[in-house]
């Protein structure tokens, strides 16, 4: 029985073939992870000795990874299409008797996909990295930190089999951890960092017992294994087995019910919320519904949960964004709702994949962008978040303006921007998705649009136009070049990509082999002309109409007014903590406390109470003992006396 | 009362034939346990005769290398073990027994015993560690706690150099106690471990009333699961007529003695299964057996409680396996459901009632009366592949707890001052050094079962082995209660690395070279062990005998008769 | 369950012999307490030298009380090795002879370490 590698079940070329002609570069895949890897560890071992040049070797390294992973693209646009899925041993992680457990990955084009996005985006924000912490004396940990990410990241994404996968899985929420608590000195740093662990944990325990239940039923964690063998199970397990997914993919990427520690990770350093909380780590759950899209598709309530969970989480997310005052939060909220697309689109089926992982895609891009702006304005204003003390920042950051506005327009989705071809090809697979519940997802992508296009919109008026609302020792200036450039990459991507990647369906037949894509209408014509494409601009032109009355035109008060009750809930992110609180954590500490009690009292008492009985027949022994070695002696009778009971009492 | 029968001759009561011709006895096997056992001896001698100043380098000198040389042995022994073959006949491969079939050397015992004498040796250095002249046991402990002949014994640099000829009769102890094929022998070995412990436990340096109601407790205690061990070996005897670990598990095949009229004497096997039970599950800390644990892990020493939670847990879960999955391994149907509640009794309570401790020895009791809880499901699963994943379990776990153990000596409260008990004491050392907390992380990881930690890879085989054995119930309990670990591992790490210190933080003891290295391996066993367990899982383990060989001929259990 | 009769009955006899032996001796016993009669030692004599706090004896006594067991004990195993000693041949003298040298050793240590010295 080889466990995680399972050689019955083939992948669709025979992998010997294949890795032939993957020849080195294939075979090597693992320096993709070694690379970063490598890196961190030096960093962390090397101590202060490599705070010279330490972030310089951090940047490199992932970079060297990106070109790795450039090779491998190049290497698999070589092969036939349907070759394209090569499964890489890397070594026999444990063997014991029947039980092999290999450490392998899966190069195919949706692993490939990510591991781009993860070393490419990643490598911009390190390079940013290096002028936004140029300060910081930590700034050597941090990028230690930061190449921990990316190696787990591409474990998580590479991996060719559901326990490698977890690894990553933890690796990125270790890395995660560590970031958002980055600055430790603030308190509210290290209470975010907790939280974002915490509710990492419900969701990671789902995916754990998934992996269980995947384990027991298929006696396999291999993808192939699992996925290949969908058609012989029950409905009832590939169910339980998807939503358990669906739990962890919650948790990891921030999707309702488990949504509330993406806001506060925005204490973490700006790089860290563009790479992790915005690119590429909260983008983990999406990937994992892709991947075993399979067993979503084998088991029909599961996927239409993730569809509506996207969906409701994309409303959310949104609403949330249009209320923060904080410019990282506000993103963050962007960030959920962009999610919240990308999972309904997973949720739709094969005919939702390509266009979750094309937005996925575009989204790192313009969302990094975004945030890294974010990052310039906050870095020329000391440290500002409060959008309300902005204003009028276009003439001081031109760059940043420049970039910021780019990635604006396009996650709008203005026509032809990279957000447009994405998003509305999202939008375009909700009404295909057919019936009364393509009607309902649909409208809620449309209505989402309409407020990405206001919340956005609302960013940008109080940041960038309008009055001064400066503190006073506030001297905005332009970020050096290290920022500056990244940011400029980031947007030409915000701008272009989408079309290289959508027109002419070249993202989606690349992804086929990976990811059993069907066809679906997406065609220019039609998307011009299509009544939902024409509302989706008619939403944004609203949206934004709506954003520029309110905050444009009219002055923005420079601390927060009051609101009704739909702006204090959506400030207050929906009561998400509340909820949280009042259902897992009080309900825990009582039982936690229960326990106790029932361990002092009860059992303490069982013991103290029968010990009573006994006291006065055994006064003449009690001196001989001493303290609590009695109620000990008496526990271990009444133990041996249950054991003895449950040995000798047939059932 | 039910009359005996007297038509039983008295030779159906198999009673052992003594015999007058001289035991032949494998000296080689049994050499590694000879070595130390001389180096015991030699080490009275030493106390008795060589002056006090001098002692201590040489009870190092002779305790390391008798450690090493009983380690080099057995190395050689599993050397000399005929590779597993198909084809091969299961007793070939399976080991040797010798001095009347008293002591079995096979794979299992081979495996225990390397663990067992290389866990000692890394406790051995804790043990030598001092600091400013100042150990973790006591100067003189014969002295009243607090009284002015203690100071002046402190003052004159006292010290008990007995610790080492302790220590080598404890591991005696340890090394024969998995080993041992018979009940009796398994009983000596049992109390050669268990005594000089008790004396070890009350010689800690400070908080010496602690250490020394610890001593006591854990004596009347352990005398306590003594009796009831020693009552079980009488009422097993009855049962088999044997005491001797084979010739039990066939009187049970067989069906047993007819000792009661119209019937067998299965009641004196159940109760004496139960009864040697209870002496087991007392040593390796199972609820409700558990109560010794954390005062005594407290009150001991440091490097003491290394010893006891890595070297005898590992000793102690030995002798349950043979005793379990060998002796009784065909009564498995009459224990099973006695250990499932015994384990989940144990993982749940255990792991319920750490979540709310201050004291860090006590929270990593109560994590090791846990980690039993985990091991013991592998017990309940019965298969050569539970006792595989037990061993390797056991092994890692030795190694990852005497590395968190080491930690604790080094972390004070202020400069001089005692171990930082509390653990918001230790709020704060991420910063001052984040070195020594990243070890302690990565044990509590290992702990807590993160992959790529010795600890993930442990757990992995003894829930796959019992999963595989029918046990899911048991091992979703054990998956739950990972999770209540891992919370209070992960709060530790939390504290270290994100809470403000109170006042100045922990001060920390510039690790020695001794304790250094002992850290270093703890980290270096629990990374290599995560990442690459291979060659033990594969080389080392007692491997699954091939299903190919003829039915009802091979060893199942993976132990030689 | 009749077959756990003679262990439910041996438990019985157990159980019984402890309460009546206490019972019998509360009931029958004579209750006349005095100073001399509570003492540590009813034949009166106080464990010297006093421990300082009260209830400790000094550990001499345990030393004495060990050495006794140790010879206790190594005469116990000597008994049956003499009844066969010519049966058991080199083997069993060689064996008893390591016996007798190990106790010897631990009984060297004592004697060594003033254990024997009573101040």
């Amino acid at each position: 029985m080889a466990v995680f590698a399972d050689t019955d079940v083939h992948l669709a070329a025979p992998p010997t073939a294949a890795t032939e002609a993957g020849g080195a570069i294939l075979t090597n895949s693992w320096l993709l992870i070694a690379l970063p890897l490598v890196g961190a560890a030096i960093l962390l071992l090397g101590g202060r000795r490599t705070d010279g040049w330490g972030h310089w070797l951090a940047v490199l390294l992932p970079l060297g990874s990106f070109a790795w992973a450039v090779l491998t693209l190049v290497e698999l646009l070589g092969m036939a299409p349907e070759d394209r899925g090569v499964p890489v041993t890397v070594y026999t992680w444990f063997a014991a008797g029947d039980l092999t457990a290999d450490v392998g990955l899966l190069i195919d084009p949706l692993s490939i996909t990510f591991a781009l996005l993860i070393t490419g985006v990643g490598s911009l924000i390190h390079i940013y990295s290096v002028g936004y912490m140029e300060h910081d004396p930590d700034r050597r940990r941090f990028f230690a930190y930061l190449n921990l990410f990316v190696a787990a990241m591409l474990v998580l994404v590479l991996a060719d089999n559901f326990v490698l996968l977890f690894l990553g899985w933890e690796g990125v929420g270790l890395a995660s951890y560590l970031l958002i608590g980055f600055w430790q000195h603030k308190p509210s740093a290290a209470v975010a960092a907790k939280k974002a662990f915490l509710i990492n944990r419900v969701g990671d325990l789902g995916l754990l017992i998934a992996i269980m239940i995947m384990f027991t039923t298929f006696g396999t964690v291999a993808f192939s294994g699992v996925l290949g063998a969908t058609g012989e199970v029950g409905q009832g397990v590939l169910t339980a087995v998807g939503l358990l997914i669906l739990l962890g993919a919650c948790g990891k990427s921030a999707q309702l019910p488990l949504q509330a520690w993406l806001l506060d990770a925005m204490e973490g350093p700006t790089p860290v919320s563009a790479l992790i909380h915005a690119a590429t780590m909260v983008t983990a759950g999406v990937y994992l519904i892709v991947r075993v899209g399979p067993i979503f598709e084998a088991a029909p309530a599961a996927q239409l949960t993730v569809a509506i969970v996207g969906a409701a989480t994309l409303l959310a997310g949104a609403v949330i964004g249009c209320a923060k005052d904080d410019i990282k939060k506000a993103l963050a909220g962007s960030t959920m709702s962009q999610i919240g697309y990308m999972t309904l689109a997973a949720g739709l089926g094969p005919i939702g994949y390509a266009a979750a992982i094309a937005h996925l895609v575009t989204h790192g891009f313009f969302k990094a962008g975004l945030f890294l702006g974010a990052g310039s304005v906050m870095h020329g204003m000391n440290d500002e978040v409060d959008m309300r003390r902005f204003g009028g920042l276009r003439r001081a950051m031109p760059t940043t303006f420049a970039t910021f506005g780019l990635g604006y327009l396009s996650i709008i989705g203005v026509p032809f921007l990279s957000g447009w071809w994405t998003k509305e090809g999202i939008i375009a697979a909700s009404f295909d998705y057919g019936g009364l519940t393509g009607q309902l997802l649909g409208t809620a992508a449309l209505l989402g649009a309409g407020l990405t296009a206001f919340y956005m919109s609302r960013i940008m008026f109080m940041t960038f136009f309008g009055e001064k609302r400066w503190a006073e020792d506030a001297h905005p200036h332009e970020s050096p070049a290290s920022m500056t450039i990244p940011m400029i990459v980031l947007a030409v991507g915000s701008v272009a990509l989408g079309a290289v990647l959508v027109f002419g369906y070249r993202f989606a037949e690349f992804l086929s082999p990976a990811i059993h894509h069907h066809e679906h209408e997406f065609d220019l014509a039609h998307m011009l002309t299509a009544p939902y494409s024409l509302a989706a601009v008619g939403v944004l032109v609203v949206g934004v109409v709506i954003a520029w009355l309110r905050y444009g035109r009219s002055a923005v008060a420079e601390t927060t007014p009051k609101g009704n009750f739909v702006t204090v809930a959506a400030r207050n992110e929906l009561y998400g903590n509340t909820i949280n609180e009042e259902l897992f954590m009080r309900p825990g500490q009582a039982l936690t406390r229960a326990m106790v009690v029932v361990e002092d009292r009860v059992v303490d008492g069982v013991v103290n109470g029968v010990g009573t009985g006994t006291r006065d027949s055994s006064l003449g022994l009690r001196g001989l003992q001493t303290g609590f070695a009695r109620t000990y002696a008496l526990t271990m009778l009444f133990g041996a006396a249950i054991v003895v009971a449950i040995l000798v009492v047939r059932f | 009362m039910i009359p005996l029968t007297d038509s039983v001759p008295a030779a159906a009561i198999a009673s052992p034939v003594i015999t007058e011709e001289p035991p032949s006895i494998d000296y080689a096997v049994l050499s590694p346990m000879l070595v130390v056992f001389a180096a015991g001896v030699v080490a009275v001698l030493i106390e008795a005769f060589a002056p006090a100043a001098r002692r201590h380098s040489i009870q190092l000198g002779l305790a390391l290398a008798s450690v090493l040389g009983a380690f080099v042995l057995t190395v050689l022994q599993v050397g000399a073990m005929p590779d597993a073959e198909a084809g091969m006949a299961p007793e070939e491969v399976a080991g040797v027994t010798t001095a009347m079939n008293s002591v079995a050397i096979d794979r299992p015992t081979l495996f225990l015993q390397g663990t067992i004498l290389v866990l000692s040796f890394i406790s051995l250095l804790l043990v030598a560690e001092r600091r400013s002249g100042e150990s973790a046991f006591a100067a003189q402990a014969a002295t009243v706690p607090g009284s002015e002949e203690e100071r002046s014994h402190v003052l004159a640099g006292s010290r008990h150099t007995e610790v080492y000829p302790l220590v080598l009769f404890a591991l005696l102890g340890m090394l024969l106690f998995p080993a041992a094929n018979d009940f009796l022998t398994m009983f000596v070995a049992l109390e050669v471990m268990s005594l000089p412990l008790y004396l070890l436990c009350g010689l800690a340096r400070r908080r010496r009333l602690f250490s020394q109601e610890a001593a006591v407790k854990y004596f009347l205690l352990g005398a306590f699961s003594s009796a009831f061990f020693l009552f079980g070996i009488a009422l097993v005897y009855g049962y088999a007529g044997s005491v001797n670990f084979a010739d039990i598990h066939e009187a049970i095949e067989t069906g047993g003695s007819t000792l009661f009229v119209g019937g067998t004497a299965t009641p004196l096997l159940l109760v004496g299964i139960a009864m040697i039970a209870v002496g087991l599950l007392f040593k390796v800390g199972a609820v409700p057996f558990h109560n010794w644990k954390p005062d005594v892990y407290q009150g001991a020493p440091t490097p003491i409680t290394a010893l006891m939670a890595s070297g005898v847990l590992v000793a102690a879960f030995g002798a349950m396996l043979r005793v379990f999955l060998m002796a009784f391994g065909a009564a498995v149907a009459d224990w099973r459901p006695m250990l499932w509640v015994v384990a989940i009794l144990t993982m749940v309570l255990a792991a319920v009632v750490a979540v709310t401790q201050r004291d860090i020895k006590r929270l990593l009791a109560y994590s090791s009366v846990v980690h039993a809880g985990f091991v013991l499901t592998a017990v309940v699963a019965a298969t050569p592949e539970g006792l595989a994943g037990a061993l390797f379990y056991l092994a890692a776990y030795g190694f990852t707890t005497i590395g968190a153990f080491a930690v604790i000596t080094l972390v004070r409260t202020h400069e001089n001052g005692p171990e930082a008990a509390d653990i918001s004491q230790w709020a704060g050392l991420g910063r001052t050094s984040p070195l020594l907390a990243g070890a302690l992380a990565l044990f509590l990881l290992a702990f807590a079962g993160i992959p790529l930690t010795s600890g993930f890879i442990g757990k992995f085989a003894v829930f796959q082995a019992a999963v595989a054995a029918g046990a899911t119930p048991l091992v979703v309990v054990g998956v739950l209660a990972s999770a209540v670990t891992a919370f209070f591992y992960v709060r530790i790490i939390v504290l270290m690395y994100f809470a403000e210190p109170e006042g100045a933080g922990p001060s920390v003891i510039r690790a020695g070279t001794l304790t250094g290295s002992v850290i270093g391996l703890g980290v270096a066993a629990t990374l290599l062990l995560g990442v690459y367990p291979t060659p033990v899982l594969d080389t080392l383990l007692p491997q699954p005998v091939e299903a190919a060989l003829e039915p009802g001929m091979a060893t199942e259990d993976g132990f030689t008769r | 369950m009749e077959l756990y009769g003679p262990i439910f009955v041996l438990g019985g006899i157990g159980a019984a012999f402890v309460v009546v032996s206490m019972v019998v001796g509360a009931i029958a016993g004579p209750k006349r307490y005095n100073r001399a009669k509570l003492q540590a030692y009813e034949c009166g004599i106080e464990p010297t030298p006093q421990p300082a706090g009260g209830g400790r004896f000094t550990i001499k006594y345990y030393l004495t009380a060990m050495l006794f067991i140790v010879f206790d004990i190594e005469i116990i195993f000597l008994y049956p090795w003499a009844v066969h000693f010519d049966a058991l041949g080199v083997f069993g003298l060689v064996a008893m002879l390591l016996f007798l040298v190990n106790v010897s050793i631990a009984y060297a240590y004592e004697w060594r370490r003033g254990g024997l010295e009573w101040a």
